[in-house]
């Protein structure tokens, strides 16, 4: 027989064909669209952006481990990073809410290109222990750069006029932008997902060697998939710094790169919708137990090791596998 | 009285042997993540929250059981070795047959937890622990002050660590582990409990950063958050150093034990990224690590 079969993978004529959703999932998309545009009249908004938030930053991170098979140990420093951009921009030089995330953004994406060219020299584990160190390097920095504030971070960030022209400091009013914001992002990485490119990604994450023998350049393909998913990871912290008015080191720690990891495994790392609902799900919890203090990491620590020994393809990836269809 | 590039040899002096001092616990707890690397392939995440554990197990036996430091430095290691094999048994042994990763995020969520036990129960401002009587005051050498307790503590893990090296690379058992680390299916075809090998090998790594907890905890203040941050830089160290060769961990331990104290004379701001860059630069110019084996 051809090494197909023996690889389990038969080669598939319909990669070349044009992106069709499959009707599930546009009803999925259909559905959290609807929901998110009609929960801040009934949830409180703050907390809907932060779920928004988080929901792009973890499937932007997800993007990388479920896809691309690297486990980062630092997206951090991009959602930190860039959300420490956007509130200097917003506060200091008066930059426009759509300005200063996508500079936050762009700086993340160039943070991702540094740092992505050196991770991906490793492999697997390394990679994930480099990832963290250069994250520590960039909390070191936001610790003693002169315009992050140091301990205090960046207080009272403005919401300045949307294009310089709608005032949308209202917190509902200023959802709408996070929702476009996030909502895009998410669609974008699912449109990456199913491209050309991200069936080559799945081919490097299944078998590097043959992906390589294949003619693929492997390393430039880890390396666009890394500074892709740092550039969104950046989008969605330096929209969160817009929503609470503060960036602080609290985004830059290593607690917030192992967070992250926990929404996408939690949702289930070979899913699109997974992280969303990872995210939904932490978020919801931190808010629930806040008064708690330390049981919070207690009991996202235990989840983490649940996840790991009972569940490793995550809630949605349980639901996809009852339902026989992927999600 | 000389000088040295406009800096007093005192500050020089004395910032080389904080270095050294930070050393020997890179040194030690890279030791210990190496040996478990060998056998286990997983990187031990929960290696800072164990040497947490040990200095608090060894505040826990002064304060409740009235025990010194000298029984500690013996007991403690094997309290917390235990709980380490008990980790490995009940968790980290059904993951062996998955990508090595999962290891990695289970042990993640294993510190979390013992941390956020600890910062529950004590806080985070820390628990004193005093010298011990008998290493207390110091010796003037005449160029600089070396207080007796940090002379201890760097001789100490130069004797732990070579001892580490000693029992892998000289003796019986080290033969058989260095040969499970190659192929542990020959090796169990010979008759050696492979299981009970990789099971004793964690529970000894977790000893090590136990020690290492003790040795520290009259240094620093004994407090919940102590190797959280510490884990990180020895992940870099591993990464420079590479984790092919015991020795190797050893020497790049020390070595940048006392480059990091370099920093701290020479450029201060620099000094708590001097690691990071450094590994910057290894993975730049022979990515597989100073003593790695290239993949």
């Amino acid at each position: 027989m051809t090494d197909q079969t023996m690889s389990g993978a038969p080669v598939n004529e319909k990669t070349r064909q044009p992106l069709r959703v499959p009707v599930l999932h546009m009803g999925i998309f259909a559905a959290l669209l609807i929901f998110f545009l009609a929960a801040p009249f009934f949830l409180y908004p703050v907390f809907l952006m932060k779920v928004l938030c988080f929901a792009l930053f973890a499937c932007a991170f997800n993007l990388l481990l479920g896809y691309g098979g690297l486990l980062s140990f630092g997206h951090a420093a991009f959602f930190g990073g860039a959300s420490y951009i956007s509130a200097h921009a917003a506060k200091m030089w008066g930059f426009t809410p759509e300005l200063a995330v996508l500079l936050g953004t762009g700086a993340a994406a160039v943070l991702g290109l540094v740092i992505g060219s050196l991770a991906i020299r490793r492999q697997g584990i390394y990679f994930a222990m480099v990832t963290l160190a250069f994250a520590q390097m960039v909390f070191f920095f936001s610790l003693q750069a002169p315009f992050t504030g140091g301990e205090d971070g960046i207080q009272a960030v403005p919401r300045n006029l949307l294009f310089g022209l709608f005032d949308i400091r209202h917190d509902r009013a200023f959802y709408f932008f996070v929702l476009a914001i996030c909502f895009g992002g998410v669609l974008l990485i699912y449109r990456i997902i199913h491209s050309p490119f991200g069936q080559v990604l799945k081919a490097i994450r299944e078998n590097e060697q043959r992906s390589i023998s294949l003619g693929y350049q492997v390393n430039r393909y880890k390396l666009a998939v890394f500074v892709i998913s740092a550039t969104l990871a950046g989008t969605a912290g330096a929209t969160k710094a817009l929503v609470f008015q503060l960036a602080s080191l609290t985004d830059v720690h290593w607690t917030m790169s192992g967070e992250v990891v926990l929404m996408a495994l939690l949702g289930g790392i070979h899913t699109i919708f997974g992280p969303i609902a990872g995210a939904a799900l932490i978020v919801a919890m931190q808010n629930y137990f806040a008064g708690f203090g330390a049981w919070v990491t207690v009991l996202q620590g235990a989840i983490f090791v649940i996840a790991v020994l009972l569940f490793r393809e995550g809630i949605v990836g349980v639901i996809g596998k009852w339902l026989k269809k992927p999600l | 009285m000389f000088e040295l590039l406009g800096i007093a040899p005192q500050a020089l002096f004395g910032q080389l042997l904080l270095g050294l001092i930070n050393g020997s616990f890179y040194a030690m707890l890279s030791l210990g993540l190496a040996v478990i690397f060998g056998l286990l392939n997983i990187i031990n995440f929960t290696h800072g929250a164990q040497y947490m554990m040990g200095a608090f197990v060894a505040w826990m036996l002064l304060t409740y059981f009235g025990l010194s430091y000298w029984w500690a430095l013996v007991l403690v290691p094997v309290i917390v070795g235990a709980s380490g094999i008990v980790i490995e048994r009940l968790m980290i042994s059904r993951l062996y047959h998955l990508d090595h990763l999962y290891g990695l995020l289970l042990t993640f969520g294993l510190a979390l937890i013992i941390q956020g036990l600890f910062r529950n129960q004590y806080g985070v401002s820390g628990m004193p622990y005093s010298i011990p009587p008998e290493l207390q005051g110091g010796t003037n050498l005449g160029f600089m002050f070396l207080p007796n307790y940090r002379a201890w503590v760097v001789v100490a893990s130069v004797v732990v660590c070579f001892g580490t090296w000693f029992l892998i690379e000289k003796t019986r058992l080290g033969a058989y582990l260095r040969a499970a680390t190659e192929n542990p299916t020959m090796v169990g075809a010979f008759g050696i409990n492979v299981p009970r090998l990789i099971t004793l090998t964690y529970g000894f790594g977790v000893g090590l950063a136990a020690l290492a907890g003790v040795l520290a905890a009259p240094i620093y203040s004994v407090n919940p958050n102590m190797g959280a941050d510490l884990i990180i830089i020895v992940f870099a160290v591993v990464v420079i150093g590479g984790m092919g060769s015991i020795m190797g961990a050893i020497l790049t331990g020390f070595g940048l034990g006392l480059v990091e104290g370099l920093a701290r004379v020479f450029y201060p701001e620099g000094s708590a990224v001097v690691i990071f860059v450094i590994m910057a630069i290894v993975l730049l110019i022979k990515p597989a690590g100073l003593f790695g084996r290239t993949a």
